[in-house]
């Protein structure tokens, strides 16, 4: 906890700007994530596993598959989207000095949305050439 | 970003052993942390003995014994001496309970003792609980209605009542949010395990009428989300209660109102 001199009461100090009202939908999408990133886990893990011993041309058949390239495609974005949530948390709990602390929360989408873009265009890139 | 070592003038010291009491058979050895506003040293760790044979079989008892009988100026906040005020709550062996409820022969010796982490010390083992006790007062912990109070009471079923079993109970001695690392961290922002309990304490009312305005103010990402789950609340509490699982169910209120 800060010890800095303030002559703010403690009152106002814990009221700080008010409620951000908001928090909640982090929260669901943070949990809805995690329950879909179980199965979607298990069916990447087989896709892998049914990868092992192919030539570049058969696997490219396999992950080009509508079934496979949509789990694929909904494992890299729900994937990097748990990210980002996930990360945001970790910067908001560590880091204090509030530039920093933007600059690192944008830093993390751009760096979300950058791994889940180069992710899906690798999916798409097998299933349509 | 986060301070990994205390600042330099929070650094603890050896401190100085304090003569053993004559003719004691059966000791135990204390090392209490010392800090004085006053004299600007760094804090110390101080070693004293208590004779166990003069002495009651509590931590509070062995304080006070040290107070009494070998070092008037150790300072600490104690009352009721039987785990109701609150008061005596401090890091006992690593962990933060109360001194009168904690029973010396459950701590291994030396018996070290701190003040509660993480918090402003105002001298020895007393720490600054302002912004706690802000943060308890800002959740508003009392009944509000809209509807004319009635002529006799506020009634409520014994089922409804019974919801606030493992709420009510809480003495508000602040071992469980400054056991937690995330209150810790965002000491200012997040409400701590306790103020959280009391809030679900009054969202849980039956009687109660001010349901939403209450979620509304917890509804930020600080106040109530920094809440991990870590579980040092529920651990610490030494009433036995669990403030992790209110604040998982003020969570669960907050997706009810919206699904």
């Amino acid at each position: 906890m800060t010890q800095k001199a303030s002559l703010r009461t403690p009152r106002a100090r814990v009221g700080f700007l008010g409620s951000a009202k908001s928090g909640t939908h982090h929260a669901w999408m943070m949990r809805l994530t995690a329950f879909a990133l179980l199965p979607l886990t298990i069916a990447f893990v087989l896709v892998v596993l049914s990868l092992v011993g192919r030539d570049f041309q058969s696997a490219r058949i396999l992950l080009g598959s509508p079934l496979a390239g949509i789990l694929l495609l909904l494992f890299v974005g729900v994937g990097a989207y748990h990210m980002t949530l996930g990360m945001q948390v970790i910067i908001e709990d560590y880091v204090h000095s509030e530039r920093t602390k933007h600059l690192a929360l944008m830093a993390n989408i751009c760096f979300g949305l950058l791994i889940g873009a180069a992710l899906v265009y690798s999916v798409l890139r097998l299933s349509f050439t | 970003m986060v301070e990994f070592a205390l600042p330099k003038n929070s650094v603890v010291g050896l401190g100085k052993t304090w003569p053993k009491p004559a003719n004691a058979k059966r000791l135990t050895e204390f090392r209490i942390y010392r800090w004085n506003p006053d004299d600007n040293r760094n804090p110390s760790i101080d070693t004293y003995y208590v004779d166990r044979d003069d002495c009651g079989p509590m931590v509070l008892d062995a304080l006070l014994f040290i107070k009494n009988k070998i070092d008037p100026t150790l300072t600490l906040r104690r009352s009721c001496r039987e785990g109701i005020c609150g008061s005596c709550a401090m890091n006992i062996d690593g962990e933060n309970t109360l001194a009168c409820t904690k029973a010396i022969d459950d701590v291994k010796a030396p018996v070290k003792i701190n003040p509660l982490p993480h918090m402003p010390v105002v001298k020895d083992l007393v720490p600054d609980l302002t912004v706690f006790y802000a943060q308890h007062a800002s959740i508003e912990p009392w009944l509000k209605t809209e509807t004319p109070a009635p002529e006799k009471e506020w009634l409520q079923s014994p089922d409804d009542r019974s919801k606030l079993d493992g709420l009510y109970e809480c003495i508000l001695c602040a071992c469980c949010s400054t056991s937690c690392p995330s209150y810790w961290w965002n000491g200012e922002r997040y409400l701590g395990p306790s103020a959280l309990l009391q809030a679900y304490r009054w969202l849980i009312d039956s009687r109660d009428e001010a349901t939403g305005e209450r979620l509304d103010y917890l509804e930020d990402p600080f106040r109530l989300y920094r809440c991990h789950t870590i579980m040092n609340c529920a651990r610490a509490c030494p009433k036995g209660l669990n403030p992790a699982k209110a604040i998982a169910e003020i969570k669960n209120m907050m997706i009810d109102r919206q699904a």
